[in-house]
């Protein structure tokens, strides 16, 4: 009964991997970019929310309302006016940029709150829990995140296909010279994909800052498990995404259980033989 | 009265230089033809009025007004729409929503969905196929559609008939004749004389970069625009 | 009709031969250092040199081969335990040891090469960074490497401490001179020409049937090879391996920012920018994360605005080569000065 509870923790922690994946991979959808400092921005809007909490006192839960939609502006501007500039060319140029932009978030969080971890208290949510007999328990919390992270995904998807704004994300992502002689502005495209990518991580990071703790130098450790989340379930593949989180959580806590310093390692191995046996990852969706 | 009116045009690429001081002016209702070998500037041209290339000279004047600093979304939205060559439809999309994309550009006007469906019937029974899936004809005429959509006052067409078979570009051609019946303002490019002359008012002819030869459709023979295609002209 | 000209190539210009010869007595007088100059100052330039290998390293993976690696850290990483796996359990001589662990890096970089190289630009980087940490929880966590405390080098510490200077330091500049070479003659060779033109253009380069994968492969095993053995060279000085350090990610972070700041894709730029990276990490290290984030800053600046970097201004405004890998088109006899 154990391993039935290791695997149902397992699925519940894939959730939020598979949350990050998302914002990892709308970015990379329509604008082909990695955006280095995916994972940095997260914990940066987790330290937002604690900001936020300690000046107007209210549930972090509560806070999301306005961190998430600051973190979008943020992503917004930035895009815009930064690393829209660094899209011609070569395609290190945007690595380098956000890699830049990692170390700077990084180190600024470091100067601004210490290396001490923090935690964001949502009070009785985040350690209530549902026995299920034997020792099979899941976490309410935990559940929820990966309620969330699977609502954002069907938001995400009904929003591309449904919308015109939508649609015009995906034209763009197709051939963005015949979707600017369409009318779209393919800048403010790639501002608002980098905006909603942020808006999902921001989300993410303040669930993440609940559900455990956080400090300034875990972002790239974040950015790491969504781009293995990505890979495994395939690109351009929502739904592969979610499955891909899933597996990276399932591995994890089977190898935490096997022995507490192996659990990262058995995640990232997960990732190795599925990147060995199916590069293409496990949804991958046929392109043309 | 002219819609468009171009003066002193000299697009380059990087240290290649594709026009030279190229200047036409094409009335509103009109349909005006450009021939050109391959690689005499023609889709140079027409990517320099649309906004996806900028002459380091010269003016673009659309409808009065100097459009040249305009990028090419909003010269959409002032109503140049251009099919560009080789189609490029969006592949991952379908036939629907590449012609609801088209309509982004928040024109009115007389073209909608029933309006593109019933110039071009084949695209109904393909509404939900992705377009990637369609031959080149069904994406030439899906292309030619989507353009539509925005409502240009002026639509750019470069080389409907590339790849294509003779029947198929005979169709298109007639689908493209009853658009220049409503009044459009076209600019077709081809390389192919024969399509061109039976539907322009007026065409004119580049080669390497320079316009050599214009005027109305009677008045300019074949033979003369042969000549001025291969620049055997002295 | 004119006389018909004759073309030649030309690579090397008068500023370029004066650099040779500057350059050649730069290292001459580098080589003495140790017989006359203070231990602190050997250590200090132990740094800089190795800081110009890891970077022109860095610099053969993104400026020629167009592989942004953000996982270099790993074959560092693999240089310092290997140096350590030689010396302290095979009892082979540490000078010995540090050309061998480069060996044992490249041989470790083809099968990772042959993960990551499914990957492309922005995911490749990633799946670097995975491989690195890979490696790190393999050594953090098995017993014999001495987990997460690491272990201390004792068959270096053994030596006397003049002997051990020495040999580092001769050590450091073989490193940083034979990276630099080494990066010049591949550019100077064929694959070198093909390196440059996967950077500049991969699908024009495949239709010439150059062979993209195995150019990229070179590059790539090379640059493990050489991170290895700069890194060793760097835990000969330091003597105390531990999984954390040896495999952190500001290893390649440094690489990134002294080519960035120096310019990619010149053999020149990682000399300038591992010289200026070194005077702003005396002078400014003290600051802790303000100095971190003012690096990160100016590496944001300079890829978006300066994008060749200090010696790629430099190149635009002056047209200045030290190292001729470019080939010039001259009108003229061969050989005529101009």
């Amino acid at each position: 009964m154990t391993w039935v509870n290791v695997v149902i923790q397992g699925i519940l922690l894939g959730g939020l991997y598979a949350l990050y994946a998302t914002g990892l991979s709308l970015v990379f959808g329509v604008m082909r970019m990695v955006n280095l400092a995916h994972g940095d921005l997260s914990i940066l809007a987790a330290f937002i929310c604690l900001l936020v909490v300690g000046v107007v006192d209210v549930n972090p839960l509560l806070a999301i309302v306005v961190v998430v939609p600051f973190v979008f502006l943020v992503g917004y501007v930035l895009q815009r006016f930064l690393l829209n500039f660094t899209l011609k060319g070569d395609e290190m140029r945007p690595l380098l940029a956000t890699f830049g932009l990692s170390v700077i978030i990084q180190n600024g969080l470091l100067q601004g709150f210490s290396a001490d971890s923090r935690g964001l208290d949502a009070g009785s949510i985040e350690s209530a829990s549902l026995a299920l007999g034997g020792k099979v328990a899941f976490g309410w919390f935990p559940l929820l995140i990966l309620v969330v992270s699977v609502l954002v995904i069907v938001l995400l998807n009904a929003f591309l296909t449904r919308t015109q704004l939508g649609r015009a994300f995906r034209a763009t992502s197709d051939d963005q010279e015949a979707a600017r002689l369409m009318g779209i502005d393919n800048k403010h495209i790639y501002a608002l994909a980098m905006g909603i990518a942020l808006a999902i991580v921001a989300l993410a990071g303040v669930l993440m800052g609940i559900r455990t703790t956080f400090t300034p130098g875990i972002g790239p450790a974040r950015l790491v498990y969504a781009f293995e989340a990505v890979i495994m379930g395939g690109l351009g593949s929502s739904w592969g995404t979610l499955v891909g989180g899933i597996m990276l959580g399932v591995a994890q806590t089977v190898g935490f259980q096997l022995s507490p310093g192996w659990g990262i390692f058995v995640g990232h191995l997960v990732f190795v033989v599925v990147l060995a046996v199916r590069p293409s990852g496990l949804f991958a969706k046929t392109v043309n | 009265m002219s819609l468009l009116e171009l003066e002193d045009i000299s697009t380059r690429y990087g240290d290649f230089q594709a026009l030279f001081s190229v200047s036409l002016s094409v009335n509103a209702g009109e349909s005006f033809g450009v021939i050109g070998a391959n690689g005499a500037g023609k889709s140079t041209l027409l990517k320099t009025i649309a906004g996806l290339l900028v002459s380091p000279t010269g003016t673009v004047r659309f409808d009065g007004e100097a459009v040249e600093h305009l990028p090419a979304h909003k010269r959409v939205v002032r109503g140049i729409s251009l099919v560009p060559e080789g189609r490029r439809v969006f592949p991952s999309l379908t036939v629907h929503e590449n012609l609801q994309v088209g309509a982004y550009g928040k024109r009115g006007g007389p073209w909608d969905l029933d309006a593109v469906y019933e110039v071009f019937p084949l695209l109904v029974k393909l509404k939900n196929k992705q377009a990637s899936f369609l031959s080149g004809g069904e994406q030439q005429a899906l292309a030619i559609g989507r353009a539509l959509m925005s409502n240009p006052r002026l639509l750019l067409i470069d080389e409907v008939s590339l790849g294509l078979a003779p029947v198929v570009i005979r169709h298109l051609y007639e689908a493209l004749a009853d658009v220049v019946r409503s009044g459009m303002t076209v600019i077709l490019v081809e390389q192919d004389i024969g399509q061109i002359m039976e539907v322009a008012d007026r065409v004119c002819c580049l080669l390497e970069g320079r316009k050599v030869i214009e005027g109305e459709r009677g008045a300019v023979s074949r033979e003369q625009i042969t000549e001025a295609y291969f620049g055997m002209r002295t | 009709m004119k006389e018909p000209r004759e073309l030649s190539v030309q690579r090397s210009t008068t500023v370029s031969k004066a650099a040779l010869v500057i350059g050649v007595v730069t290292v001459a007088v580098l080589a003495t250092v140790p017989l006359w100059a203070d231990q602190s100052t050997s250590r200090t330039l132990v740094s800089l040199l190795t800081l110009i290998a890891l970077a022109q390293m860095w610099n053969l993976l993104a400026g020629y081969a167009g592989l942004m690696s953000v996982g270099q850290q790993g074959y560092i990483g693999i240089g310092a335990y290997s140096l350590w796996l030689l010396t302290d359990v095979f009892g082979i001589h540490p000078f010995l040891a540090v050309p061998l662990t480069g060996l044992f890096a490249a041989a470790i970089s083809l099968p990772t090469a042959a993960l990551v190289f499914r990957l492309k630009g922005g995911y490749f980087a990633i799946g670097t960074w995975v491989m690195a940490e890979i490696f790190r929880l393999i050594v953090a966590n098995i017993p014999q490497t001495g987990g997460g405390s690491g272990k201390t080098i004792t068959a270096v510490a053994q030596m006397s401490v003049d002997e051990r200077m020495r040999g580092t330091y001769w050590l450091a500049l073989a490193v940083a001179v034979g990276a630099v070479l080494v990066v010049y003659a591949i550019l100077r060779a064929r694959v070198g020409l093909a390196l440059t033109a996967i950077r500049d253009n991969e699908p024009a380069v495949e239709s010439l049937g150059v062979h993209v994968f195995k150019a990229k492969l070179s590059a790539y095993v090379l640059a493990a090879f050489g991170c290895a053995v700069a890194g060793a060279v760097v835990y000969l000085n330091l003597l105390r391996i531990q999984p954390d350090p040896s495999f952190s990610i500001s290893w390649t972070a440094t690489m990134i920012f002294i080519v960035v700041i120096g310019g990619v894709g010149t053999i020149e730029g990682p000399i300038l920018g591992a010289i200026i990276y070194f005077a702003l990490q005396e002078t400014l290290s003290s600051y802790g994360s303000w100095y971190l984030i003012l690096l990160g800053a100016l590496a944001v600046v300079i890829t978006v605005w300066f994008p060749g970097g200090l010696w790629g201004t430099v190149v635009r405004r002056w047209g200045v080569h030290l190292f001729p890998v470019q080939r010039r088109l001259r009108m003229g006899k061969a050989g005529e000065s101009e």
